[in-house]
């Protein structure tokens, strides 16, 4: 008498949803913090839209891939954490003793994740479009970045709802957020790949896959279509998130330890 | 049986069977073991070693099974404070897979029958206590399962919220025929609440049958009788020796009745006629601290903090 997949999975995204919408910490600051370090840094940085071969003369528009990027970092840790206290108050167990299959749990949980970064990314998007931007892509490229936010927030949440099911912890989930930090910050978030003179800071740009994820973000908003950019943004954003949902599979099904 | 990588076996050996529609009361100090018992029997921890059933299916080899047939309330009460009582049984009534009509009317009779009804729309974080071994329960019993696993489902209850699982855990074995598995470390819990009790220490089962059959194999009721006078320690002793043979006392002197508590009346009426004043007099049943005394040489109230012993987290070997 096993309930159908597609009710356990819609019911799970719901309880993520809620537990989220419950939370206004884990709300609110995923979009007041993302847009005030957007608005200081399209302020302090406008002069160097200014230098040869900058891209835009709009320093928020350049800028504005990055809210989706932190966006994606907010979603790890809130899957992450979500999930760690699933397992510390023996929530998973009470789960792991019905029917459901252990694939509807990361899909339910993953899919509330998306539904969160759906909002994240109307935030965004409205933010620029009130304050001047506008989509190089038009309409048609609004929705390929939201589509394109989906991938992502499904590989970041993956990602951080493997650490949990691997340590069963929220605070080793929460220890891993500085560290995904230093990958945005060493990327070509504040300025494009070919203008960081930098050497050593350049080749760790030009290493990292978070470079590729925000310049097709960015191609996107500033460039319109360019192929490059999208092909490696949605190549890499695939990869990390076929690897991460495996991993996330393979450690649930040793957490849930159930014969 | 069950080992853990770090730390002691947690599970040695033990062999149990337990009645269809029985309470059988697990009995045991922190640390003995009982919650990884219920951890193997409900499928959620393999044993290393060993074999059982449950509801007449192998626990390795068909765990679905199993689950199908039990209902647990684990140690903590394992919920989402951020849902309301009413969310959590929509839950887990479609992941146990009633049909979608069903789903609303089971969930608002089991509101209904353990008290929550007027608290089901409420978040569950602002539950007492109380509330939330009561939703524990609920959630439990959606599916109708035939056995019931509780493990220590009343552990930091207040008297009246206690009494009241109490009288659904009976009213559960009675009316409706679940068998439930009780686990406790108290023996109260135990002995008014369960048919048989097992008493695991260390692992190992060291005593198990019905509460009255443990008590009577351990001995006769004492009487302590404390003298008002201490000089009268003696004539006290001398006086309701002839009752029984005398035992150790924590305050005044005392003896093992010979024929059991009829001979209480008896006592009073010949202190009185000696003419012996007394301060106290008080009659000691067995109780199931004395069986696991006499089974283990130590009480079992503080015996897992004397052992400082904690139960091996439930990780997989």
């Amino acid at each position: 008498m096993t309930g159908s997949f597609g009710d356990q999975v819609t019911l799970l995204a719901r309880r993520s949803v809620v537990r989220t919408a419950r939370q206004p910490a884990n709300v609110v600051f995923p979009l007041v913090f993302p847009l005030l370090l957007l608005a200081v840094n399209s302020s302090g940085l406008h002069s160097a839209t200014r230098l040869p071969g900058f891209p835009t003369d709009s320093y928020l528009a350049f800028a504005l891939a990055v809210p989706f990027m932190q966006g994606a970092l907010f979603a790890t840790m809130n899957a992450g954490t979500d999930l760690a206290r699933d397992i510390q108050t023996g929530f998973l167990n009470r789960l792991a003793l019905t029917p459901m299959r252990g694939v509807a749990l990361l899909a339910g949980q993953l899919g509330g994740v998306m539904t969160m970064s759906l909002a994240q990314t109307a935030v965004w998007i409205g933010a620029g479009l009130i304050f001047g931007v506008r989509i190089a892509s038009g309409v048609p490229g609004v929705l390929v970045l939201f589509v394109f936010s989906l991938l992502v927030a499904l590989g970041f949440g993956a990602l951080g709802a493997f650490l949990a099911l691997r340590t069963g912890s929220g605070e080793a989930v929460q220890g891993m957020f500085p560290v995904f930090f230093v990958f945005l910050f060493i990327s070509s978030m504040a300025m494009p790949r070919a203008l960081i003179e930098i050497d050593w800071f350049r080749t760790a740009a030009t290493l990292n896959p978070v470079s590729y994820l925000i310049e097709c973000f960015r191609s996107l908003i500033i460039t319109g279509w360019n192929a490059q950019a999208l092909a490696l943004g949605f190549g890499i954003a695939l990869v990390i998130a076929a690897v991460a949902v495996a991993l996330a599979s393979v450690s649930l099904r040793s957490r849930l330890t159930r014969s | 049986m069950r080992e853990f990588k770090k730390g002691p076996r947690a599970v040695d050996g033990i062999d149990l069977e337990v009645h269809p529609g029985e309470i059988y009361g697990f009995l045991g100090p922190n640390g003995a073991g009982k919650s990884t018992t219920v951890h193997m029997l409900t499928t959620l921890l393999p044993p290393t070693a060993g074999t059982a059933t449950v509801a007449g299916f192998d626990i390795v080899r068909e765990g679905p099974q199993v689950r199908a047939a039990i209902g647990a309330a684990l140690q903590e009460a394992a919920l989402d404070p951020l849902l309301t009582g009413r969310e959590h049984l929509r839950l887990q009534t479609t992941l146990q897979g009633l049909p979608r009509s069903e789903r609303a009317a089971r969930g608002n009779l089991l509101l209904e029958r353990v008290g929550l009804s007027q608290a089901a729309d409420r978040k569950v974080r602002g539950y007492s206590g109380g509330m939330k071994r009561r939703l524990d329960l609920a959630l439990a019993l959606v599916h109708s399962p035939r056995i019931l696993f509780l493990d220590e489902p009343t552990t930091g209850l207040d008297p009246q919220s206690r009494s009241a699982l109490w009288e659904e855990v009976r009213r559960l074995a009675k009316d409706d025929g679940v068998t439930v598995f009780l686990t406790t470390q108290y023996l109260e819990e135990a002995d008014v609440l369960a048919d048989r009790v097992g008493i695991i220490d260390h692992g190992r089962i060291v005593a198990e049958g019905t509460p009255g059959k443990l008590k009577a194999e351990v001995g006769r009721p004492t009487v302590e009788v404390v003298p008002a006078d201490p000089d009268d320690r003696e004539r006290a002793q001398a006086i309701i020796g002839r009752f029984g043979e005398p035992c150790a006392a924590a305050q005044g002197v005392a003896v093992r009745l010979a024929t059991g508590e009829a001979d209480l009346a008896e006592i009073v009426r010949a202190l009185d006629a000696e003419g012996l004043r007394v301060e106290n007099l008080q009659l000691h049943q067995p109780s199931l601290d004395d069986v696991f005394l006499t089974k283990t040489g130590r009480s079992l109230e503080g015996a897992g903090d004397e052992d400082d012993v904690a139960e091996p987290a439930l990780e997989p070997a």
